[in-house]
């Protein structure tokens, strides 16, 4: 488990007001900086773009590159899980569409959202006017999305898309490369506004120098920590289990967990799940195709342990608090390897199907005509006979809701509550 | 000759001790300044910080948002969630039966209980604050030299409107999706940031009036 992002303050609510002063505070932070920045100040917001004043820029990308070496450090050291960092999911014509509006709206109206509201506190008419404008904007698109909802929900949708997925390098180098694009645009800024500002050069601080050495051997330093491999990250995490008869939660490590049996839920419990109404369940069969081919529960999906890796950014990108996670193999080895990659991904609420599909077949399956017991003994191999590949068309892999109404099992599915990301980025 | 002496010392006397009273009238001045009025109304005014210093800073509140809670910044979100507050008060069962507003306040959901409410609610009183440390509060219009005050808050109000619309296609302003999520590495993020730049700067020419 790690430390950062703190558990505590990942999911605002009113049952949680201490989320409620943090998120104030960093947003009093946030105001007096944009202030003390001069971004109160359209003036000085709209010079950027004729080239006299490039405060904009400068501060932008400063902030960005700075938040972005620390929290990559961090990442590399292990006290950031990124996976519980929320990455804007990427929506790439509605926002390349969005921006290139938003910028016309920039050089009219002289603000973007966040400085027009520091603008408005601080006296300024010009702010009280475009923040009534934006109210009147987000008005107008929240009655007008419902005429081109399918392309604003599906255009260039990519998920949790980041730049290391798309150059496919590893995250140092990114971080490097972006440090030394922005290195070049403030260079390039002081430039311009040599020519276009007037400005004198000699008059900067000699500190910038030096600032931004430091900043790029940061990044350097990003690449040379790496990142923490999944066995690193699976030996961290750390399971909170609420066991039978108590309220405390007991601290377990995976394997701790695992030993416990506290992370296979029986064939009767999952049967339930798929009813219920307050989970998303993901059945993910992790077996061959064959296997699956021949016989799977209802709604499970194939993705075999190779190829686990390539589809976990979606299953954190699309996850919700209420969503959970069912693994599943002939018995539990495949499964159970899994799980393990599951849980180092932080990929929340992810469970075993205990026994696998074999005992899920002895469970439901004893009276399904055609499928045989077969001799076999070996681990993780189907111990029945199937008189043809019917896929999910055998009785047993969607049992009858009304036949198993009074079904009893131990529960162990237990919501963790990690995130909603609902509310991401800029809601 | 003792004569010219104690002239001299007595001009170095005199000049010394005039020197001490205007230094003593200066203190004086200075710490009538500094009654409860002038300390909260009229604060001298000071220059906006380096920009490289200010963007350090505002990375270090980014980076703390990331670090402590893992949500960046943001203001549209928060500025949504008011007007759909609004719109739940007067027509719930439109907002119940669109499904973008649906997911902000359908039924007896509360489009404030959200963290980027506090965050909106937060830079409003820092921004406060620091423009009344720094001097800077002040009712005025900040506009190009060229065109009148109305003009100037016409054209705010209709800039706002079309970065109003924008960041919500957008799903995220200049705060939420370019400073935040262009520090995490989202793809989206780069691709809208540089789309801002774009079509601020295509437009710029032909506004040049209000500005220049």
């Amino acid at each position: 488990m790690y430390p950062f992002p703190l558990t505590a303050f990942t999911v605002t609510s009113v049952d949680n007001p201490w989320t409620y002063v943090v998120f104030l505070v960093i947003g009093f932070f946030f105001g007096l900086v944009l202030e003390i920045s001069g971004f109160g100040n359209s003036k000085k917001l709209a010079a950027q773009f004729y080239f006299s004043d490039l405060t904009v820029l400068k501060v932008m990308f400063g902030a960005i590159v700075t938040a972005m070496v620390l929290l990559f450090t961090g990442i590399g050291l292990g006290l950031v899980d990124y996976n519980l960092v929320y990455v804007n999911t990427t929506y790439l014509w509605p926002m390349i569409v969005g921006g290139l509006i938003m910028g016309v709206g920039f050089i009219i109206g002289g603000f973007c959202p966040g400085t027009s509201l520091v603008s408005m506190t601080t006296g300024k008419i010009d702010g009280f006017f475009f923040v009534g404008g934006v109210l009147g904007g987000i008005f107008l698109f929240g009655e007008t999305e419902r005429f081109y909802d399918q392309w604003w929900n599906v255009a260039g949708y990519m998920g949790r898309f980041t730049l290391m997925d798309w150059l496919n390098l590893p995250n140092g180098v990114v971080v490097t490369i972006i440090v030394a694009m922005a290195l070049f645009m403030f260079w390039g800024s002081e430039q311009l506004e040599r020519i276009f500002g007037k400005r004198d050069l000699a008059k900067e601080p000699k500190l910038r120098v030096a600032g931004a050495a430091a900043l790029f051997a940061m990044a350097v330093l990003t690449i040379i920590i790496g990142v923490p491999s999944q066995d690193q990250k699976y030996s961290r995490v750390i399971i909170n289990r609420t066991l039978a008869g108590t309220e405390v939660k007991t601290p377990y490590s995976a394997d701790a967990a695992l030993a416990a049996r506290e992370m296979q839920i029986s064939p009767a419990e999952l049967f339930k799940t798929i009813y219920d109404q307050k989970t998303i369940l993901h059945m993910i069969d992790v077996r061959s195709e064959a296997d699956y081919n021949l016989y799977h529960i209802r709604g499970a999906i194939n993705i075999p342990v190779s190829q686990l890796n390539s589809h976990i950014k979606s299953f954190l990108a699309e996850a919700k608090p209420n969503a959970v996670y069912v693994v599943m193999s002939n018995d539990e080895t495949a499964a159970t390897t899994a799980w393990k990659m599951l849980v180092a991904e932080s990929v929340p609420n992810s469970y075993i199907l205990d026994g696998g599909i074999n005992n899920w077949i002895a469970a439901f399956g004893k009276d399904d005509p055609g499928i045989k017991p077969a001799s076999t003994t070996a681990d993780d191999q189907l111990r029945y006979i199937f008189p043809a590949a019917l896929g999910d068309r055998y009785q047993s892999c969607d049992p009858s809701p009304i036949e198993y109404e009074a079904i009893e099992f131990t529960p162990k599915i237990q919501l963790q509550m990690k995130r909603d990301k609902s509310g991401g980025g800029c809601g | 000759m003792m004569r010219q002496i104690r002239l001299i010392i007595s001009e170095l006397i005199f000049s010394v001790s005039q020197r001490k009273r205007e230094k003593m009238s200066v203190a004086t001045e200075s710490q009538k300044k500094f009654d409860l009025k002038t300390f909260f109304l009229n604060r001298s005014k000071k220059d906006y910080v380096h920009p490289y210093l200010g963007g350090f800073l505002l990375g270090l509140v980014l980076f703390a948002a990331f670090f402590f809670t893992g949500n960046g910044l943001g203001a549209s979100g928060g500025l949504n969630r008011f007007i759909v507050l609004v719109e739940d008060a007067i027509a719930p069962h439109h907002v119940d039966t669109t499904p973008y507003l649906l997911k902000m306040a359908g039924g007896d959901k509360n489009p404030l209980d959200d963290w980027v409410v506090m965050v909106v609610l937060g830079s409003l009183v820092g921004g406060f604050a620091s423009g009344w440390w720094n001097g800077r509060l002040k009712f005025e219009t900040n506009k190009g030299p060229n065109i009148s005050n109305r003009t100037r808050w016409a054209t705010a109000l209709i800039g706002g409107l079309i970065m109003g619309y924008g960041a919500r296609m957008a799903r995220g302003c200049t705060s939420g999706l370019a400073l935040s999520g262009g520090a995490v590495l989202s793809v989206g993020a780069w691709a809208f940031m540089f789309s801002v730049f774009a079509g601020a700067y295509a437009v710029a020419y032909f506004v040049r009036k209000l500005w220049l």
